[in-house]
């Protein structure tokens, strides 16, 4: 049995998220991810920013750090790069790094920067009540888009490989045992990794789009989510409103501090 | 030679030698045991960004240009947590949007040094002119409630020691401190005798000595509580939002005003060894010049040039604007009949002296935001007992 109680500060429990939230299946697999690497704790560091997801650091025994809205990336290289021996994973949803933090999200990536990234992409800013984020899908509902969104999303997966960094993978809160593989691989990927977790928000997006019980959003994300194999096998037409889970990208290529260092004469 | 080899030389040289107040900024930064400096480049501040990237890897250090300067002032926050001393520089655009994390310093008590190099603004402004219009951007540029710490040398040799006295008050104070300039002294050149290893005193933060479970990283009964690093076994929890003794949140108001109302005291408490201010010809002058700067350089002049003429003026020079030298500014309004404020701006010296002197003495406002020095001898003319008629 798998003793979880090492990892979590319990006094600051019970935690903020709502009944139905896919953040504490990340919040196991990132414990047990860690706890399969044998990272130390005092030697860990947990970074995040603003929303739901970025609350998971103060429940989590590690160096924990809550910093502004969409800036963990950039707080996280500068603790990296002061003291690289230092594991450090930055996490945060799908509005503080796609829409406020989308340009340290690009330049990390581009950097290929020595940093693990969760994204918990539950399509929605839950913690300011359900508005419209860069990845909720065209004409589904938020409060401010009571009529339907009306932008295109984002496909943070795509855009991390296109901007450059060298390790990105997907799964969604429903493939929790593959979750924690991903996270292990992501976690001692040398460079950026980004693993984007589909997630769902039942107070603040499914209630509003036909999902209303946490259940039909983690059918939904089983009945979406496509191994990457089978998924490049489908038609465009099977494709249709689907996406592929699994490693999606995997590059073995200098990371910035390699380059860096050795650039200067630190390596 | 390398150009590496070039500056080291230079600066570990006990000779005199010519260099640019931006320059010394960056060697002050060095001195004081600045290893990490994360920027984006701006005018007139870009040539300490340019210093570090050359000369921190020669000292163990790393420096990196960020995509903007919001992740700068981040990136130095988070280098600091980490336990290495940190250093970002711009000017009065850049600083605007460094404000969102260096509020974050302040409430999370994140040593770190900032240089603003000012010009003239708002606003892109103008970009290659000198101004001294950030001084209140010193000090309530973020939201809330919270101390200030501003420094703002004018010399170049004084660009090197008030950058290693930023550095110093940081780790003290648990402070992010504001080092402030301009495009005058961070641009020009003079002769200076740099201090050797040694010469200056070097403060590094108070260190926790309890052990790890007894740890209170924002311990209300101190002042100042010690910082643990990151990776040092405290393994503690860092938030911008209000906290209590122990670094978690809380939504507790009593406790967020006790926190604020700590963050200010650790400053107003410590006036006497974070206030420094030069009195030139002060101790029987009859009329005194406050300035800061490259202002108080011209404000020198014309106190020289009054003495030449038999009138009894001073200059006041602040080398720490934030906390405003409210005591010393009392004093001389207690016993003088004039303070001239001359400020390369629009008055936001003035109103601070004003406030300070309670009514109690005349405040004649030379206020210039051309883009132009002011001249001593716009300063000079408000010496003269005649009372001449005051323009700008």
């Amino acid at each position: 049995m798998f003793n979880y109680d090492r990892y979590l500060r319990k006094g600051k429990l019970p935690h903020i998220w709502c009944p139905g939230c896919g953040y504490g299946i990340i919040f196991k697999a990132m414990i047990r991810a860690i706890d399969a690497l044998g990272w130390d704790k005092n030697e860990t560091v947990l970074a995040s920013g603003i929303g739901c997801a970025s609350r998971l650091p103060g429940y989590a025994d590690f160096n924990t750090i809550h910093t502004t809205h969409g800036r963990s990336i950039p707080f996280a290289t500068g603790i990296k790069l002061a003291n690289p021996k230092l594991k450090v994973v930055v996490m945060g949803g799908d509005g503080d790094m796609s829409a406020i933090g989308g340009n340290h999200l690009i330049h990390a990536c581009r950097r290929n920067i020595d940093l693990p990234l969760v994204i918990f992409n539950n399509n929605i800013y839950g913690m300011t009540g359900g508005q419209f984020s860069p990845t909720t899908p065209i004409g589904k509902k938020a409060t401010t888009a009571p009529y339907g969104m009306t932008e295109n999303a984002f496909d943070i997966s795509a855009l991390s490989i296109a901007a450059g960094a060298s390790f990105v993978a997907r799964v969604t809160s429903f493939h929790a045992k593959q979750m924690e593989e991903l996270m292990k691989q992501a976690f001692q990927h040398k460079g950026f990794s980004v693993l984007e977790i589909i997630t769902g928000c039942p107070t603040g997006y499914g209630r509003r789009n036909g999902q209303p019980e946490a259940a039909d959003q983690l059918e939904w994300q089983r009945a979406h989510g496509i191994p990457k194999l089978r998924y490049e096998k489908m038609s465009s037409e099977e494709r249709e409103g689907k996406f592929s889970i699994g490693v999606l990208h995997d590059e073995e290529k200098p990371s910035y501090l390699e380059t860096y260092d050795k650039a200067v004469g630190l390596a | 030679m390398s150009r590496f080899r070039h500056s080291m030389r230079r600066w570990a040289s006990p000779m005199k030698q010519l260099l640019q107040g931006n320059d010394a900024a960056a060697l002050g930064a060095l001195y004081a045991g600045c290893r990490f400096f994360a920027g984006y480049p701006i005018t007139p501040s870009t040539e300490i960004a340019e210093k570090l990237a050359l000369l921190l890897p020669k000292h163990g250090g790393r420096f990196i240009q960020m995509e903007d300067e919001l992740a700068a002032m981040a990136a130095v926050v988070g280098a600091s947590v980490a336990g290495v001393k940190s250093l970002t520089a711009t000017s009065g655009p850049g600083f605007s949007l460094k404000q969102e994390n260096l509020g974050f310093a302040y409430i999370t008590e994140v040593p770190c040094v900032v240089a603003d190099v000012q010009r003239g603004g708002p606003s892109t402004g103008l970009p290659t002119a000198p101004s001294q219009s950030d001084i209140m951007q010193a000090r309530w540029g973020t939201h809330g409630d919270h101390p200030s710490i501003a420094l703002y040398p004018s010399t170049v040799y004084e660009q090197f020691t008030e950058m290693v006295r930023a550095f110093n008050l940081s780790e003290r104070y648990r402070i992010p401190v504001i080092f402030l300039s301009d495009e005058i002294i961070g641009h020009m050149r003079e002769c200076v005798t740099l201090p050797q290893e040694g010469d200056l005193e070097i403060i590094n933060r108070t260190k926790p000595t309890v052990p790890p479970e007894d740890y209170k990283p924002y311990d209300s009964s101190r002042l100042v509580p010690p910082m643990a690093n990151f990776g040092e076994g405290y393994r503690y929890h860092i938030t911008g939002l209000s906290h209590d003794d122990t670094g978690f949140p809380t939504n507790n108001g009593y406790i967020a005003e006790k926190a604020a109302k700590r963050l200010q005291k650790k400053i107003d408490d410590n006036y006497d060894d974070i206030v420094k201010v030069e009195e030139f010809f002060c101790s029987d002058a009859e009329v005194i010049v406050f300035s800061v700067g490259a202002a108080a350089r011209s404000a020198k002049e014309a106190v020289l040039a009054a003495r030449g003429r038999g009138i009894k003026a001073g200059l006041l020079k602040a080398l720490t604007v934030w906390p405003f030298p409210d005591r010393h500014i009392k004093s001389y309004a207690s016993r003088l009949k004039r303070l001239v404020v001359a400020e390369m701006n629009l008055g936001q010296l003035s109103n601070e002296v004003e406030r300070a002197a309670e009514g109690n003495i005349e405040v004649r406002r030379i206020l210039q935001a051309n883009g132009e020095p002011i001249a001593p001898a716009q300063i000079l003319e408000h010496f003269s007992p005649s009372d001449r008629a005051v323009y700008v």
